[in-house]
């Protein structure tokens, strides 16, 4: 459901993304590891179209359509959706408030009826359930004050309400404690596990994959995949290092 | 000084951003007005006072003077958002214990030019104020706030706050801030900052990401800038109308 072709990317003049070809199915968990400063965070953004890269050569679909001529906000109606490994804060913007008009939004664009407060509240409560949020958090300013692990949680939370039909994590792990590794996890597993979505999870960690198992590991480096395989791999870099294996 | 006796001019420092083509044509009897109120001891105040952008003179010039007794408290929340040249001007003198909670808001484009001026005498101990003011410019338009703090001799533990920032949606925009601080007590609080800036284009790319359309997105963080004006409005069906009212005022080419 995601064609990545050849993609090349530069951001001030810096090349950082170098050719980089990748497929996700429906149904399928990816997950992409590979050392710092390799360009995974730039995949992410590139792929949730944030401003300021330019992309020089290379493909992207999603679902059928060219996902590099979308705007950012079209990309979420289309059903993609970009879990940050930094997490924006926006004060004075609560949580709740932006994530009602911006699923009412979504939904216009697709031609489906807005959500009345009370539903979307009935919605934000079972995921930030889910998630086990507080929901006192959901209703305060964007991320302003949480700690980076309620960060990642609430980005865990915005996935759950907005249900896309694929996600690109960006180390949604770092950041958590043990526990809330299992509950984020499992949150995934919830709300991704499906066969007509799919999950590209950047990680530096196996923790994360014990929990969401992928059907593919993928090594990110220089810009480029360098090395794919299977669930085995993940392993073999935690213990030898992306030196020896890619 | 606020209280020019002479015709102004933008020589005048209390008019030094003001719109000279205006204040040449305009009457010395007009512009050197000033409404009287006065806050009895104990007493609340509470005003609230939109010049927003209908059918109205090419200039607006209002000057109010107010005397706050003892433990009494003088709120004013406002919204500029039209004429060509604006200016609203507060000169307060607060007694023991008084206290003046300020809110404005400044919001226009094209060659609009508002101005928030005030005066704040702490005449006695124990007073308070607290001013915030917000400015929202696009086009070539300027939003100014010149707040000027007068702490006397024998005004103990007075505590005296200002802050200004603005949010310049297009590069032609501009903003002043001009806080004066003059203070012959020892025992006093006083702070003021000033801070002037564009959208967070990070903010805006993370609503974005969530589906938010970029009109949507930079509405929702202008509103959010603007409501720091009026979170002391303690009636919230006022403070949603104060805020409706100026967001009503943004151009939507501007965002
Ligand atoms: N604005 C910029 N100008 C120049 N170089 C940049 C800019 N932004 C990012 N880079 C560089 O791009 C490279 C890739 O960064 P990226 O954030 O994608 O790495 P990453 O693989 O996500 O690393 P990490 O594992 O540390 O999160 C880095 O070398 C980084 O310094
Ligand atoms: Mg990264």
């Amino acid at each position: 459901m995601l064609e990545i072709t050849n993609l090349h990317a530069e951001i001030d003049g810096k090349k950082i993304l170098k050719g980089l070809t990748l497929s996700v199915g429906a149904g399928e968990v990816h997950a992409i590891m590979g050392p710092n400063g390799a360009g995974k965070s730039t995949l992410a953004y590139v792929l949730g179209g944030r401003p300021g890269y330019e992309i020089t050569e290379g493909s992207v679909t999603f679902a059928g359509q060219d996902l590099l001529a979308m705007d950012p906000h079209e990309r979420a109606a289309a059903g993609f959706f970009l879990g940050f490994q930094y997490p924006v804060e926006i004060p004075g913007v609560s949580n709740v408030q932006f994530l009602r008009e911006a699923l009412n939004a979504q939904r216009k664009q697709r031609g489906e009826e807005p959500l009345t407060g009370g539903e979307f509240l009935k919605l934000a409560k079972e995921k930030a359930g889910l998630l086990k949020l507080d929901m006192d958090m959901l209703k305060r300013p964007v991320n302003v004050g949480f700690s980076g692990g309620e960060k990642k949680r609430n980005e865990m939370v915005q996935m759950g309400i907005l249900d896309p039909k694929f996600a690109v994590l960006d180390e949604t792990d770092s950041g958590l404690d043990i526990d809330a590794l299992r509950v984020v996890g499992e949150g995934i597993n919830a709300i991704m596990r499906d066969p007509a979505k799919g999950v590209l999870l950047i990680t530096h960690y196996q923790r994360l994959l014990d929990y969401v198992q992928p059907d593919v590991v993928h090594v990110l480096a220089g810009g480029r995949i360098v090395k794919t395989g299977g669930p085995e791999l993940a392993l073999e870099l935690e213990e030898q290092g992306y030196e020896a294996v890619a | 000084m606020s209280d020019v006796l002479t015709h102004p001019t933008t020589r005048d420092e209390d008019w030094r951003y003001s719109d000279a083509e205006y204040l040449a044509s305009t009457s010395s009897d007009e512009l050197l007005h000033w409404t009287e109120w006065t806050v009895a001891p104990g007493e609340v105040k509470s005003e609230y006072v939109t010049l927003l952008s209908g059918p109205q003179a090419r200039g607006t010039v209002q000057r109010t003077r107010v005397h706050v007794g003892k433990g009494g408290r003088l709120e004013v929340f406002a919204t500029l958002a039209g004429g060509q040249y604006q200016r609203y001007e507060l000169d307060v003198t607060l007694e023991e214990g008084a206290h003046f909670e300020f809110g404005g808001v400044t919001l226009g484009g094209d060659v609009k030019l508002q101005e928030f001026v005030t005066r704040v005498v702490h005449a006695e101990p124990n007073a308070t104020s607290n001013q915030t003011v917000r400015a929202v410019q696009w086009g070539k338009a300027t939003g100014n706030f010149l707040g000027r703090i007068e702490v006397v001799r024998d005004a103990q533990k007075t505590d005296a706050a200002q802050n200004f920032r603005a949010l310049l949606l297009e590069k032609g925009a501009s903003a002043n801030a001009k806080p004066e601080l003059e203070i012959f007590a020892d025992d006093v609080k006083c702070a003021h900052g000033a801070a002037i800036g564009a959208l967070d284009e990070q903010a805006l790319f993370y609503l974005a990401s969530r589906g938010l359309p970029p009109v949507e997105a930079r509405k929702l963080m202008v509103r959010a800038f603007i409501a720091d004006a009026f979170v002391e409005i303690s009636d919230d069906a006022m403070r949603d109308q104060m805020l409706e009212g100026a967001l009503a005022e943004l151009d939507q080419g501007a965002l």
